[in-house]
């Protein structure tokens, strides 16, 4: 115990702040390795990321702070980033240093957030990032010089060079270490705040002292210049209603006495920017600036640049199609080794069931991914890192405003075509909170790959191969055609009713920064991809593991499986004598006892927990055309979607290896009828499925990343409510339309 | 001769005289540096004819349109 609060006490905690695309992250993975806590803030859906500076002597916690352009405090963002800053949470500990990261390229508008930074009285360190970037195109930064006018260490990096770090990492230290010299009141670009606001300021800090609030002078200057911010709002919570009159009345003295508010603060800042830089930054026109230009001139021209856009858009979907294939059949093989090695080794029963149809399955389920993670983060590092990934925005902003959404939407639903999970993990390339949110919402109904064994075995069993045009066309195809695209034509309204009801307020703001194109960093992508797969498997992975478990255990108990092992038992005997010696086993033996098993088999998940959930769940899915069967087949494709089809296979007693093109499967379906004679799958019931899969959220892995991604367990309950509740009602107005129609 | 920033073509330049209204939107193109009596050039449109990019104090910004309009300028002096 004693240990522990000495250790606690001599860690010591920084902060990183700085503005987007500054490449904070990379500094923040040099810094402190690959090793962050990730968690949430609490109340808020912003990420709190805190690693522990390698290479130092002293314990030093890092905060990474949300990247943001102004501690204005408007934003969920902001208003994290000033409540750290100024100490106010009570589960992060104050930071002791404050680390602003600048882009060297483009001083002046970064040290807009600095010179806020600087007001809150923390030690500062400067860190001019990107510091490659200023030879190359055609600047000279005297940092030395801005170091001495600020009074405060200036350090120079090149963070996805892993330059400079070693520097920064001593100068923490030294700044730790050393005691501090807060800046004259004079050095703050306040000082160059007119005197009406001086005086109005001052008068409102004396109110809220009489009222017993504790208030910085950064916290009174924030009230009185941003309308309807943070700070107003947290003390009109905390029952401090009179706050609004006061600075009304503070307002209305400052614009009669010709102080124009927000105005006069971003003019006073960029002046006192001005004055710091003053000789410091001198530019030419570079040659890499105008190749820049050149390049940018093709890619974002009207035809060129669309062009181009779906060149890489393709490019990026189908290796996440075919490159992830390979890995993919290569996981699944080693999938159904494994189960073969099991049971060899284990006689049929209630552990090899576990192994096999839960372990085996739930790590197989979680590792399939990573192939497709790791393609689609290998193309977004590279991307984003050579400065295209803004000018893809660019390109598409028009569209994807047209929906409600923003140009950087388009790459993460896009990729949700080929599969949700690493889709909704791209949203984190979208600033906008309210863009981000309802993007990752509306991503799982895109029309992912899981989805098409389905959709094949459905149609090709029940939709008549009817041929248009010649042969051209074929009615099977319209209908594949119609299933892939039925969920992102519903997810526009569904786009428009989140953003209308769940994720009000102002209009979102498409300010974006267009970095000059670059050669990719191999550190950053490695780091990047690294960073996400360990996050899924770690994280998300874990929790589709346990849904896994969790269906196998509903489907296997309770039940005596007794009969159902010992015909296994001898099944396998009966095999592995026919490997031997072929001649020496009848073939309709063998059949009788596949038939036996599989009759067992059928029998089992019926009185299964799934199966008695099944029956009982039979007037509500009778709507839609369905059976207990169906309803069973569709619960247990819970942890993925795949899996109603070897669920209606061990249902239909043909065992588990049916796939959507097993012809037994089809002929099964096609024969099965109901009590009184009708057959249970017609083409209203077909459709019905395939539209219910279509919209359903059928999909533990997604749900599973959406609360990783989310920190939250409202947003994936809140998917599979909304999902849920599309779908049942597409699937019954399908079932009524065909059951009318034919 | 006074106009609003959307209404520059490529290659123009002109000079900040006015961010219009005090929202979010005013705050945030002032944050970004766009301040009276700063020089800013048109630089392209995207494809489909919005945003525009615009380079100001030595980097390139995206605006939309709805931003855009909000920043009167003076073409040539």
């Amino acid at each position: 115990m004693a240990t522990a609060t000495v250790s606690e006490k001599s860690t010591r905690t920084v902060a990183l702040i700085g503005n987007p695309n500054t490449g904070k992250s990379s500094l923040f993975n040099a810094l402190c390795g690959l090793n962050a806590r990730v968690g949430n803030y609490p109340g808020v859906t912003v990420e709190q990321k805190v690693g522990r500076l390698t290479g130092s002597k002293l314990s030093i916690d890092v905060v990474d702070l949300p990247g943001t352009y102004s501690l204005a405090a408007r934003s969920a963002d902001e208003a994290v980033a000033v409540s750290v800053l100024s100490g106010e949470l009570a589960h992060q500990a104050a930071p002791e240093v404050a680390i602003v990261i600048l882009d060297a390229s483009n001083v002046e508008r970064n040290f807009y957030l600095f010179s806020q930074v600087y007001e809150l009285g923390l030690p500062v360190i400067a860190v001019l990032n990107m510091w490659d970037r200023v030879e190359v195109e055609g600047l000279t930064v005297d940092a030395e010089m801005i170091s001495k006018r600020l009074g405060v260490p200036v350090v120079c990096t090149s963070a996805n060079k892993r330059k400079g770090i070693d520097e920064l990492r001593r100068t923490i230290e030294q700044t730790l270490q050393s005691p501090r010299t807060p800046p004259t009141s004079a050095q703050l670009a306040r000082a160059l705040f007119p005197d009406a606001f001086h005086q109005e300021a001052q008068k409102l800090a004396e109110w809220l002292h009489l009222k017993g609030r504790k208030t910085s002078l950064y916290q009174v200057d924030r009230l009185l210049i941003d309308s309807d911010g943070h700070f107003q709002k947290s003390l009109c919570q905390s029952g401090l209603h009179e706050i609004n009159t006061q600075i009304e009345q503070a307002r209305e003295r400052l614009q009669l006495a010709g102080c124009k508010v927000p105005m006069f603060e971003t003019k006073a800042r960029y002046g006192w920017i001005r004055q710091l830089l003053d000789g410091t930054v001198t530019r030419k026109e570079s040659r890499s600036a105008s190749s820049s230009d050149r390049i940018d001139r093709w890619l974002t021209h009207r035809w060129v640049g669309m062009l181009v856009f779906a060149l890489i858009m393709f490019v990026v979907f189908q290796s996440l199609w075919w490159f992830a294939k390979w890995p993919m059949d290569g996981i699944q093989w080693i999938q159904s080794q494994a189960s073969s090695g099991i049971e060899a080794f284990l006689p049929p029963g209630a552990l090899r069931s576990l192994l096999v149809d839960g372990v085996i399955a739930g790590v197989g389920g979680v590792v399939l991914f990573v192939p497709q993670i790791a393609i689609l983060f290998f193309f977004i590092a590279v991307l984003e890192d050579c400065g295209y990934m803004a000018r893809a925005a660019f390109v598409m902003d028009k569209l994807m405003t047209s929906v409600g959404l923003s140009g950087k939407s388009f790459l993460p639903l896009m990729s949700s075509f080929a599969c949700a999970v690493p889709g909704i993990m791209a949203t984190r390339t979208i600033e906008n909170r309210r863009d981000r949110m309802v993007t990752l919402l509306i991503a799982p109904l895109m029309s992912c790959s899981a989805r098409i064994p389905v959709y094949v075995l459905m149609v090709s069993a029940f939709v008549p191969a009817i041929k248009y045009a010649g042969g051209w066309i074929s009615l099977q195809g319209i209908v594949l055609m119609g299933m892939q695209s039925i969920g992102a034509i519903v997810a526009i309204p569904v786009a428009w009713l989140l953003k209308r009801f769940f994720f009000p307020g102002e209009p979102a703001t498409f300010l974006m920064e267009l970095h000059s194109y670059k050669w990719p960093s191999m550190f950053v992508i490695y780091q990047r991809v690294w960073e996400r797969v360990v996050s899924f498997v770690a994280r998300a992975g874990s929790l589709i593991f346990c849904t896994t478990i969790l269906v196998w255990a509903a489907c296997y108990f309770p039940g005596d499986h007794k009969l159902l092992d010992q015909s296994v038992a001898s099944l396998e005997q009966l095999q592995s004598k026919q490997a031997v010696d072929p001649v020496s086993v009848e073939e309709k033996h063998m059949d009788e006892k596949l038939g036996e098993v599989n009759r067992l088999r059928s029998e089992l998940i019926e009185t299964s927990f799934l199966g008695r959930v099944g029956h009982r769940i039979e007037p509500i899915v009778k709507p839609l055309g369905w059976d207990w069967k169906i309803g069973v087949a569709v619960i247990a494709s819970f942890p993925a979607r795949e899996v109603i089809i070897a669920t209606l296979g061990t249902i239909y007693s043909l065992g588990t290896g049916e796939d959507e093109n097993s012809q037994s499967l089809q002929d099964q379906m096609q024969q099965a009828r109901h009590s009184d004679g009708r057959p249970v799958f017609s083409l209203a019931t077909a459709m019905s499925i395939m539209v219910f899969f279509a919209l359903c959220a059928q999909c533990s892995a997604t749900l599973m990343t959406i609360r990783r991604e989310t920190n939250s367990w409202r947003w994936p309950i809140f998917s599979f409510v909304y999902m849920t509740t599309l779908a049942y009602i597409g699937a019954w107005l399908t079932y009524q339309f065909f059951e009318a129609w034919s | 001769m006074n106009i609003r920033l959307d209404e520059l073509s490529p290659g123009e330049s002109a000079t900040i005289l006015e961010i219009l209204g005090n929202d979010v939107i005013a705050s945030r193109l002032m944050e970004m540096g766009l301040i009276d009596g700063e020089e800013i050039r048109m630089v392209g449109r995207a494809p489909m004819g919005d945003p525009t990019e615009f380079s100001v104090r030595g980097y390139r910004l995206s605006l939309r349109k709805t931003e855009s309009c909000r920043v009167l300028v003076t073409k040539g002096s």
